[in-house]
């Protein structure tokens, strides 16, 4: 897939925040195959250098994806993604508002309104928005060439809260890469994404926080996988009568 | 003679394990005053090796669970437990500390009004981990420095340490490979209203939190783990959230006053495990992270053990 103009080939985007230790990140990252890694500037600098972990990260050969994770205004996102560009030498980043710091929701009036001034700016913006189609209108106005629609609220793990909205979404925005990102709890969570016709996954609390954050990295990527091909291979309708796979005339004649 | 840079905490335990096997020992330490630059005086001095093993490796449970007793050696250890709760709406918090953690038992709402009466009411369900135990790190570094001293250990306050030293003890100071400073910070707060016996950890999905009873109706609520290497003050953000987690376990925090704020780097390696490694000429102990004084001794037990083969041969 493309994403503003990379040609990236895994499907997962994995977050970096809340692992065991460096070392188990490190294994997740490298059993997920994820090329593209995000990263909290807010949460991991309170004013230092973070400079251990973000040589682990950057060691990790992904391309990084700082985020403004936690920011609850435009004026704060803007100057976040500003640090983030510096710091990291991107100009990618992934777009956070929030609007309510119990349901950690996006505020998407403030996200369209900082999405045009980053765009504007030469950043190359990942809107983490609602699942919301007008939402997602402007903020493809505002410069935007994708849209990260969440699945459910942020570290919840309940999955896909609305699949008939994300659903929606591809058939409105049918050549606007979607990435579903946040909710994302259980393989199969992701895997349904993908039948959806997401184009990919993003989710970090999923693999941070399991027993063995290493082995569900390795699940997550199977699942993704495994829904992405599902998609493209069109698969059967339900129906809501049995029918035999096997043929029901003549009887076979092997004598 | 063998010589050690840092008077703090792995540097006081390694002299101490060195000093009862009949060694001579020097530190080197560079502040003026013991403990000054110890960044374990910002600990909450938790023995607490089961409820670590949540987050992480069980190499943690296996070198921890003889701390208590090697700190009963040399300062007061409050064996009481630790009693783990959350708030009505995080009960999922429990039950996934539950399934990775093990010498608990399930409490509810009455055995915790038993263990602690303050909390009468207010947690239906928890965690009792009641081989669990606590000290006063402060007190812990005075009193251990005092044991390593009588020992007949010099301790040269105010001295840096030549390059090369027989163990290395110098947290983030040292310059070893892949060591990377992992920012804590912490409030002391005053409050007689409420007595507590033990450690209470109150689990919330974005920053579990832990409060250690203190002498004199002082408490210490710490928790934060920052991968950054400033040593600021706390933020408002942290603090805000570190506060209200202690007004969540008892109302009477309100009134409590916060006698210090303060913010320390923890040193660790990528698997935020201990190590002892030869680099430059030294052997270097570090590494301890948020485990120091439930790591300190086995790890100083195999530094001395380390130190005095090389000795011998």
């Amino acid at each position: 897939m493309q994403l503003y103009g990379t040609d990236i080939s895994s499907r997962l985007l994995l977050g970096t925040a809340q692992y065991p230790s460096p070392a188990v990140l490190q294994k997740a990252i490298e059993t997920s195959r994820a090329e593209i890694i995000t990263v909290s500037l807010r949460r991991e600098t309170a004013d230092g250098s973070g400079a251990g972990f973000w040589g682990l990260l950057k060691d990790s050969g992904c391309r990084i994806l700082p985020n403004t994770a936690g920011c609850h205004s435009v004026q704060e996102a803007v100057v976040t993604a500003q640090m983030a560009r510096e710091l990291f030498g991107t100009d990618w980043i992934k777009l956070e508002v929030i609007g309510n710091s119990d349901t950690l929701q996006p505020d998407v009036f403030g996200l369209v309104e900082a999405a045009r001034l980053l765009c504007a700016d030469g950043f190359k913006v990942f809107p983490y928005t609602t699942d919301d189609l007008v939402v997602g209108e402007k903020l493809l106005e505002a410069g935007c060439e994708l849209l990260m629609p969440w699945g459910a609220p942020i570290g919840s793990g309940q999955g896909l809260r609305n699949p008939e909205a994300l659903r929606a979404m591809r058939a409105h925005f049918p050549d606007v890469p979607l990435i579903v990102d946040a909710g994302i709890g259980r393989p199969s969570d992701a895997t349904r994404a993908m039948e959806l016709g997401m184009n990919a996954v993003l989710l970090n609390t999923a693999v941070a926080k399991a027993g063995d954050p290493v082995l569900m990295a390795q699940a997550m990527a199977q699942a993704i996988e495994a829904g992405r091909n599902g998609y493209i291979a069109d698969p059967m309708d339900p129906r809501d009568m049995a029918v035999p796979s096997t043929p029901t005339l003549g009887m076979a004649e092997l004598i | 003679m063998i010589t050690i840079a840092g008077a703090g905490l792995a540097g006081l335990a390694s002299a101490y394990e060195l000093a009862k096997r009949s060694a001579p020992v020097t530190i080197f330490e560079k502040a003026e005053q013991p403990g000054e630059s110890s960044v374990a005086r910002f600990a909450g001095g938790m023995l607490a090796p089961f409820c670590e093993r949540e987050s992480a490796e069980e190499e943690v449970v296996t070198c921890g669970v003889q701390a208590a007793d090697w700190w009963s050696q040399v300062t007061p250890v409050t064996r009481h437990g630790t009693l783990v709760v959350t708030p009505p709406r995080d009960q999922a918090e429990l039950t996934r500390f539950a399934r990775r953690t093990s010498h608990f038992t399930e409490v509810n709402g009455q055995a915790i009004s038993e263990l602690e009466p303050a909390l009468a009411g207010r947690f239906e369900r928890g965690l009792f981990f009641k081989e669990e135990a606590h000290l006063d790190p402060r007190q812990a570094l005075a009193d251990l420095t005092g044991a390593v001293q009588e020992l007949g250990v010099e301790i040269q306050y105010g001295r840096t340490a030549p390059a090369r030293v027989n163990l290395n003890c110098t947290a983030t100071a040292s310059s070893l490979p892949d060591l990377r400073a992992v920012r804590g910070e912490m409030a002391i707060l005053h409050c007689p209203e409420v007595q507590l016996s033990r450690v209470i950890r109150l689990l919330h999905p974005r920053m579990p939190l832990y409060l250690v009873p203190r002498a004199d109706g002082l408490f210490m609520i710490g928790g934060t783990m920052v991968e950054s290497n400033s040593d600021r003050p706390p933020t408002l953000r942290s603090l805000t959230e570190m506060l209200s987690a202690a007004f969540a376990i008892h109302p009477a925090f309100a009134e409590a006053s916060v006698v210090e704020i303060g913010a320390g780097l923890r040193p660790a390696f990528p698997d935020n495990l201990p190590r002892l490694v030869e680099h430059d000429g030294s052997l270097h102990l570090n590494g301890l992270y948020r485990h120091g004084f439930l790591l300190a001794p086995a790890l100083a037990q195999q530094a001395a053990q380390h130190l005095l083969k090389e000795a011998c041969a």
